[in-house]
């Protein structure tokens, strides 16, 4: 039973990130990539990490993805983007190469027997209690570090999303163009 | 047949060439945020998978961790691309070009 879920999500989140890096259209990407975001979160639910599939759930397909949303609202999402793209052949051997080399350093510890947990969950304990005890015990400071980070990232984007604020998009960039140009679009 | 800890793996290094993939042939700059999230969630799936799999919680807390940092830097990541394009009036990587060599 999880083998088959396993195998219609992994090929249902492979087929949408394709279309993700594939697709010309943004609205398309951004509908793809949280299609795809959602059906990880059932991956992480096979896998048991019952909490870490609720976040994923809120925080990607929720707000990163809304927050795209939004930033979309400002740029010009429904012309196709142009590419001019070098030979796809060398990117994906690239690509296909270092992804290899990636697999075997992460792998390498993980197929030799020598690690032990060091992080155990108590027994008779469903996963969110045992995330939040290891959390606000062995993890807390990382946690404050991440609250802190969270705020000043907030701060960053709402400053520099706000600087002219007051002027449209299209206004603002046709003051900075040269004269030739302004003329040319007259 | 069950699931092992290789078909994560496996499935999380195919989405991470993905992503690499999109990060090297993208030039427009918010289908470069897109495949950089998608390399993101694919260390997720492998911290989550070896966490379940080994017994130990601390892989699934380090992917909550990613989760975080991936916000914050979609949020000053979305506001830097908003001055972008607020100073060029585009986002393609090609027109950012200020040296002419």
């Amino acid at each position: 039973m999880e083998t088959i879920a396993f195998y219609i999500f992994a090929i249902l989140i492979t087929g949408l990130f394709l279309v993700t890096i594939l697709s010309k259209n943004i609205l398309y990407a951004m509908s793809a990539l949280a299609a795809g975001m959602v059906l990880i979160s059932g991956l992480f639910f096979i896998l048991g990490a019952d909490f870490l599939g609720a976040v994923q759930l809120v925080v990607y397909s929720g707000a990163v993805m809304a927050l795209y949303a939004f930033g979309m609202m400002f740029f010009d999402a429904t012309r196709n983007v142009k590419e001019k793209n070098s030979s796809a052949a060398v990117v994906f051997l690239l690509s296909g190469l270092s992804a290899v080399v990636l697999v075997i350093i992460f792998a390498a510890p993980s197929i030799g027997e020598n690690i032990k947990p060091l992080v155990t969950a108590a027994a008779n304990v469903d996963n969110p209690h045992a995330i939040g005890e290891v959390l606000f015990t062995k993890y807390l400071i990382p946690f404050e570090v991440a609250a802190v980070m969270l705020l000043v990232a907030m701060i960053a984007g709402i400053i520099l999303a706000s600087k002219k604020m007051d002027k449209s998009l299209s206004e603002v960039y046709i003051d900075t163009l040269p004269e030739e140009e302004l003329k040319e679009q007259k | 047949m069950t699931l092992t800890l290789t078909h994560y793996l496996v499935l999380s290094a195919i989405l991470f060439a993905i992503g690499i993939a999109g990060v090297i042939r993208r030039k427009n700059l918010l289908m470069l945020f897109f495949a950089t999230e998608i390399m993101l969630n694919a260390a997720n799936i492998a911290f989550a998978a070896i966490s379940a799999y080994i017994g130990d919680l601390s892989g699934q807390l380090f992917a909550l961790f990613i989760i975080a940092i991936a916000a914050s830097e979609v949020a000053v990541g979305l506001g830097l691309l908003i001055l972008i394009y607020k100073k060029y009036g585009t986002l393609d990587l090609d027109k950012f070009t200020v040296m002419k060599g």
